[in-house]
């Protein structure tokens, strides 16, 4: 079966985040992207279910500027077949990332797609569940783990006080939470053998969906930092500033 | 304006975060509706008809939403919800599957995870893991919201009286059903809902000195929580974890122990009322945030915590 995979560019998650002084955004300039982490998982994903026999073509998609590339050559180097870029300048917001991803799913009929929860700059957490609105597919989100049985996938889902096992019906969108595997690393070999695989371009236009903008960002500011108070000397003066003077106890 | 406020439960009982989920709606303003959807839930309606400032509880009870399946609510919530200015839910786990297909299907945006609102369309919200926050305006006639319930101070549980009506939408997508569960079997308080939380880190090294905190959340009525570094570690299951990726939790006291402070865990408590921080690194970034830092072996402090707690209590 064929598995379509979204990947996102993003900040790297190692990179402190710095907001604009004039409060319009996150400073991106000079600074190291990478594929979202929860991206990452959903390729790994997609690579074990090809190296089980369960998957047979890996397409992986991606909508951003020309540089999320870079992001989609990372994933064919990571086992993904063949790649395509959407492009789109600015802002792309999810309910507009699921309709590219749906155009793009009524063109490749994936059995199965997979995207990550969230990205980490957005932290939106709603694409995938649009997409399989859209699509009319069942959802699994934050799975931590995916098995394919015929014509249908278990997903084990991280809730809240636990876990909780779906059986959905094939097709249908997957979204990754961190536990579901650990992703590889690209070996040099597969690096260049992934500059030779397919990609293709193509615009929002192309797909005959238009972008709008339905949320407007106002402000962006640096959160409230709380200042660090005092160093008690040992545990009975802990005990005791928290039952007489924070009163907490 | 009016307000459907979609309820958060487990069909017997109406979760706290609900609550604020209403304050959230009584800081927008307008008629605030609750939908409670659920299978024999009836005792969750009647707990929700006395929160105050709800008008007006609707039910619909049926084997569909038993398990709070995304694509039956979704489908529900859209035809229920279409009528109102505003759709509001938790950002729990079960929020946050059904919502975006709600707003997928009113073709609107959504706007997640808000801790504030500054007017009926303008919400604020934490981005980049909470080291940013952003000031968000919401364009289209309908808004379809997640609130982050520790923003929101809960209105009052008792004292509402909402009138109760039964709803007969049965919306079955026929795309997934429910294998099974694994609930975390404890007696502790839930942590998102807990007063005191004690949090081990990478510090406790392994999962046998997690005991150790059982014995202080015990005599405290605490939650347990890890950071993400004790669970990646495999210390404990992540249903544990706090921070942007686990659970986000503001209680009145919040202990981390041999917790070094990463960004990715601040995000997820530093709204806590009192931060208390032992860790026997004194440059860990835990200590800026924390009210009482204790620079110590957490070895020798939990247990003598244990102790003096016994002779305080």
């Amino acid at each position: 079966m064929k598995v379509l995979v979204a990947v996102k560019r993003v900040i790297d998650y190692n990179v402190k985040v710095r907001v604009k002084p004039d409060n319009t955004g996150v400073d991106l300039a000079n600074v190291k992207m990478a594929m979202n982490p929860f991206c990452e998982i959903a390729v790994e994903e997609a690579v074990r279910l090809k190296e089980k026999g369960i998957a047979s073509e890996i397409v992986v998609v991606s909508i951003g500027p020309k540089a999320c590339q870079e992001q989609i050559r990372t994933a064919l180097a990571l086992g993904a077949d063949r790649g395509i870029h959407i492009e789109a300048d600015g802002d792309v917001q999810s309910l507009d990332a699921a309709k590219l991803l749906k155009a793009v799913v009524e063109k490749e009929e994936p059995k199965l797609v997979i995207l990550g929860k969230q990205s980490i700059d957005s932290d939106n957490n709603q694409t995938g569940q649009m997409l399989a609105a859209l699509t009319g597919m069942g959802q699994g989100t934050f799975a931590s783990e995916v098995v394919v049985d015929g014509e249908k996938v278990n997903v084990t889902r991280e809730v809240d006080g636990g876990l909780m096992t779906l059986s959905l019906n094939l097709p249908a969108v997957v979204t990754t939470d961190l536990r579901l595997n650990e992703p590889r690393y690209a070996s040099l070999p597969n690096i260049m053998k992934a500059k030779k695989k397919p990609l293709d371009t193509m615009s929002a236009a192309d797909l005959g969906v238009e972008i709008a903008s339905r949320l407007t960002t106002l402000k962006v500011e640096a959160p409230a930092g709380r200042s660090a108070g005092v160093k008690v000397a040992d545990v009975a003066e802990l005990v005791d500033k928290l039952k007489n003077e924070a009163k907490v106890i | 304006m009016s307000i459907l406020v979609i309820a958060e439960h487990d069909n017997s009982s109406l979760k706290q975060a609900t609550l604020s989920v209403v304050a959230a709606a009584k800081a927008i303003g307008g008629d605030i509706d609750v939908l409670v959807a659920g299978e024999n839930c009836a005792a969750v309606a009647e707990a929700a008809a006395k929160a105050e400032g709800v008008a007006k509880v609707l039910v619909a009870d049926n084997a569909a939403y038993g398990h709070f399946l995304g694509e039956n609510l979704g489908e529900l919530v859209a035809e229920v919800g279409k009528g109102y200015s505003h759709i509001l839910s938790s950002a729990g786990t079960t929020g946050k599957d059904f919502m975006p297909r709600v707003a997928a299907l009113l073709d609107v945006a959504q706007v997640s995870d808000i801790i504030r609102v500054e007017s009926e369309d303008t919400f604020v919200r934490p981005i980049y893991a909470g080291n940013a926050i952003a000031t968000v305006k919401a364009s289209d006639s309908i808004k379809v919201v997640t609130v982050r319930p520790t923003g929101f101070d809960p209105v009052a549980a008792e004292g509402g009286s909402a009138s109760v009506e039964q709803i007969d939408v049965v919306k079955d997508a026929g795309l997934s059903s429910f294998v099974g569960e694994q609930k975390a079997e404890s007696d502790r308080p839930d942590l998102a809902s807990a007063g005191i939380v004690i949090s081990g880190g990478r510090g406790m090294q392994n999962g046998d000195n997690f005991k150790m905190l059982e014995q202080v959340a015990d005599l405290l009525g605490a939650g347990i929580g890890a950071s993400r570094a004790a669970v990646d570690a495999g210390f404990v299951p992540n249903d544990m974890q706090v921070g942007q990726t686990g659970k986000i939790v503001a209680p009145q006291l919040y202990i981390a122990v041999g917790i070094s402070g990463a960004i990715q865990h601040l995000a997820g408590m530093s709204d806590s009322k009192v931060i208390v921080a032992i860790n026997k690194d004194e440059e860990a970034p835990i200590f800026q945030v924390a009210d009482y830092g204790l620079v110590a072996d957490l070895f020798e402090a939990v247990p003598q915590l244990e102790e003096e707690l016994k002779k305080a209590l």
